[in-house]
C-alpha cells in the first residue's frame, strides 16, 4: 500500500507528520518526493547508504565556432531561451525547456544537448525501516522525473524486504512533482493549516488529488493557532465530502523534537498531539488492509 | 527594481513578508507592485481589498493531428522530447496526450505533410489588480491539473512592469518555478525559520542562488524557535541577515485571518517600516531618479 501525504500549501508540518507516522508502527519504506527541499533524511539520518545517480533534463548548448547567427533557432525558441547579444547567440539555461527543437533545426548543427548528472538518490535503512530520498541539484529541473525514480526505487526495496506499506512524503503545490507523486498511489492525506492561505490551497490540492483516487483524508495541524478558523475548514470537509482524519494542536515540542533529530513521536510519545497522531495511523494502516 | 521573495521550505513566511513590505511601501506613496509569483498556490489577494483590473489568459499551442492527412512517417513522434505523440503505425494509431505537451512546436515544423496544425490550450491567468491604497497587485494562477507554472509566473513578471518596487513572492522549492522567479530579480530576499528543515532548505536554495550570481539577505522567523544554526551558517558564509522576526500567536493569529501585520500590530509595523528602509537604502527603488 502506497500512502502519500501532500498539502498544497508549504510549511503545514507534511514532514514533521509523516515523520511520526513513520516511527510509531511497524517497519517501512519512507519516501521523501520533495526533491527539491528533501528534509526527512535529517530526521532519520538513513544508513548504509547506497547512491544512484539521476541525469537531469536537457539544455541546449551553441557551439560558437559552428554558428553563423543565421537566427533560425532564435525564431522557432517557444520559451524565449535564445536571444542574439552582441553578435553571439546566447542560450538561457532558465529559460530553457530542453525541448532539442533548435539542436535538430540548426543548419550547422551548431547546438547540442546536454544533460547534467549532478542530481542524487539516496537509499538506506532507519530506525523503523527503509527510507529512499532524491536531492535534485541547485538549479536543476525534471523533478517530476527524480520523483517517479524515488517511488520506482521504494516500491522495489518494499517488494524485495517484503515491506507492506510505503510513505510518501510529497512536495508543496499542485504541479508536476505533486501530479508524479501521487499518480496511482492507494490513499493520500493533505495536511493543511488553520489560515486563509491554508484553506484557499487546500481547495486546490483537493480537487487535483480526487482525481487520481476517493481515498483522500485531511489533518488539520497547529489547530490553536486559530481555532474558529480549524473549525471553518472542518466545515468546508463536510460540505466536499472530504474525511477529516484528525486536528492536531500547536506544540512546540515538534519543533524540538526536529531539532534533536527525532519525531515527536518518538520524543514525547504521551504527548496529546502524539496520542492523535498514532490513531490516526492506525485506523490508516488498518483501513488500508 | 526588482526583489523577489523566496525561501526553499515552504511555509516559513514568503507571503507573511511579501505583504507585509508591500503594505508598508504602499502606505508610503511608493510606487510599488505586489506579483504573485506562486501560481499553484497564490495567497497574496486574501490580504487586500482589490478591484480587478484587466485578466490575461495564458496559453500554449498544442498540436491537432489530421489523420487523413496524415503518411504515418512518425517524425513528430521521433521529434517529440516529451513523448506526447503516442504512435503506433501498425494500429494507424497517432494521439496527442496534452498532459505532456510543453508547445514547443518541434512537431508540427517536423511533419512533411502538412498534417499538423495547433490550437491554443489554457495553462492559466494573469490578473492585474488595484488595491484600495492604489497600488498594483498581479496574480499568477495556474489551472488545476496543470503540470507546470512556469508561463505563468513568466507572464506575470512581464506584466508587472518597471515601475519602482516590484515584489515578486516566489514560490517554495528551489526547481524551474523558483528559478523562473529570481531569475528576473534584481534582488532576492530569503526567509527561513532556525530550524534544521529551515536550514538545509536554506543551504540549497543558497546554492542555487550563487549559480545564479545572485547574492541574496535573508530574513529568520519564528527567530526564537528551533535552534542558533541557521545563524551560525549566515555568519559563515558571510550572507546579511536583514531582519528576525519572533515567534508570536499573535502574528499567527492576524495572518490566519487573512490580515495584515502591518495594520494590526505597532511593533511588527515598525519591523516592515524599517525593513522597507533597508532595503531602499541598500538597493535603492529605480524610481528615486525622477
Amino acid at each position: 500500500m502506497e500512502l502519500a501525504v501532500i498539502s498544497g500549501k508549504g510549511g503545514t508540518g507534511k514532514s514533521s507528520v509523516t515523520a511520526a507516522f513513520a516511527t510509531v508502527g511497524e517497519r517501512l519504506v519512507v519516501a521523501d518526493c520533495d526533491v527539491d527541499a528533501a528534509n526527512l533524511y535529517l530526521i532519520f539520518n538513513p544508513e548504509h547508504n547506497n547512491e544512484q545517480v539521476y541525469i537531469g533534463g536537457h539544455k541546449a548548448v551553441v557551439d560558437h565556432t559552428l554558428c553563423t547567427l543565421c537566427g533560425i533557432c532564435e525564431g522557432y525558441c517557444r520559451f524565449d531561451a535564445i536571444k542574439e547579444i552582441n553578435g553571439k547567440i546566447v542560450i538561457s539555461e532558465t529559460s530553457c525547456d530542453g525541448c532539442f527543437f533548435c539542436s535538430r533545426i540548426c543548419p550547422m548543427n551548431a547546438i547540442t544537448m546536454v544533460r547534467s548528472d549532478k542530481s542524487r538518490m539516496y537509499s538506506g535503512s532507519f530506525r523503523n525501516g527503509i527510507m529512499v530520498y532524491g536531492r535534485l541539484a541547485p538549479g536543476e529541473e525534471n523533478s517530476g522525473k527524480l520523483v517517479s525514480m524515488v517511488r520506482d526505487e521504494a516500491k522495489r526495496v518494499a517488494t524485495e524486504q517484503g515491506v507492506p506499506v510505503i510513505l510518501l512524503d510529497g512536495p508543496p503545490g499542485i504541479g508536476c512533482p505533486v501530479i508524479s507523486t501521487v499518480t496511482g498511489v492507494d490513499r493520500m492525506i493533505i495536511v493543511t493549516e488553520p489560515t486563509m492561505s491554508g484553506l484557499e490551497d487546500l481547495k486546490r490540492v483537493f480537487e487535483v488529488a480526487r482525481k487520481f483516487t476517493g481515498k483522500v483524508g485531511i489533518i488539520i495541524n497547529k489547530c490553536d493557532l486559530n481555532h474558529a478558523m480549524a473549525d471553518r475548514i472542518e466545515g468546508w470537509c463536510t460540505a466536499h465530502g472530504a474525511s477529516l482524519l484528525g486536528r492536531l494542536p500547536y506544540d512546540s515540542r515538534v519543533t524540538e523534537a526536529m531539532v534533536a533529530g527525532r519525531s515527536v513521536t518518538e520524543m514525547f510519545p504521551d504527548a496529546e498531539i502524539s496520542n492523535i497522531i498514532k490513531d490516526i495511523w492506525n485506523n490508516l494502516s488498518t483501513n488500508g488492509k | 527594481m526588482k526583489i523577489a521573495v523566496a525561501s526553499g521550505k515552504g511555509g516559513t513566511g514568503k507571503t507573511f513578508v511579501a505583504t507585509n513590505l508591500f503594505n508598508v511601501l504602499s502606505r508610503r506613496g511608493e510606487a510599488v507592485t505586489l506579483t504573485d509569483c506562486d501560481a499553484e498556490a497564490p495567497d497574496d489577494l486574501l490580504f487586500f481589498r482589490a478591484e480587478k483590473v484587466s485578466e490575461t489568459e495564458v496559453t500554449h499551442q498544442v498540436p491537432v493531428i489530421n489523420k487523413d492527412a496524415c503518411t504515418w512517417c512518425g517524425r513528430c513522434s521521433r521529434w517529440c522530447n516529451y513523448n506526447a505523440i503516442f504512435y503506433v503505425p501498425a494500429a494507424k494509431v497517432i494521439e496527442v496526450i496534452e498532459n505532456l505537451c510543453h508547445g514547443c512546436g518541434a512537431c508540427t515544423f517536423a511533419c512533411n505533410s502538412g498534417a499538423i496544425t495547433e490550437k491554443p490550450v489554457l495553462l492559466g491567468k494573469v490578473t492585474k489588480f488595484m488595491t484600495d491604497g492604489g497600488s498594483k497587485v498581479v496574480e499568477a494562477r495556474m489551472k488545476v491539473n496543470e503540470m507546470s507554472p512556469v508561463r505563468i509566473i513568466k507572464e506575470a513578471i512581464k506584466e508587472s512592469g518597471e515601475d519602482g518596487v516590484v515584489i515578486l513572492d516566489a514560490p517554495p522549492g528551489t526547481s524551474c518555478p523558483f528559478i523562473q522567479t529570481v531569475d528576473k530579480a534584481d534582488n532576492v530576499l530569503l526567509v527561513t525559520e532556525p530550524t534544521p528543515f529551515g536550514l538545509s532548505d536554506l543551504r540549497q536554495s543558497v546554492e542555487t542562488l550563487r549559480e545564479m550570481k545572485k547574492t541574496p539577505a535573508v530574513i529568520i522567523n519564528r527567530s526564537d524557535i528551533g535552534d542558533g544554526s541557521v545563524a551560525e551558517y549566515l555568519a559563515k558564509e558571510n550572507i546579511p541577515l536583514l531582519a528576525e522576526i519572533k515567534y508570536d500567536p499573535a502574528i499567527a493569529r492576524v495572518y490566519s485571518e487573512g490580515k495584515l501585520v502591518t495594520d494590526e500590530i505597532p511593533a511588527l509595523t515598525s519591523l516592515f517600516e524599517d525593513m522597507a528602509d533597508k532595503i531602499i537604502e541598500g538597493y535603492g527603488t529605480g524610481s528615486n531618479q525622477r
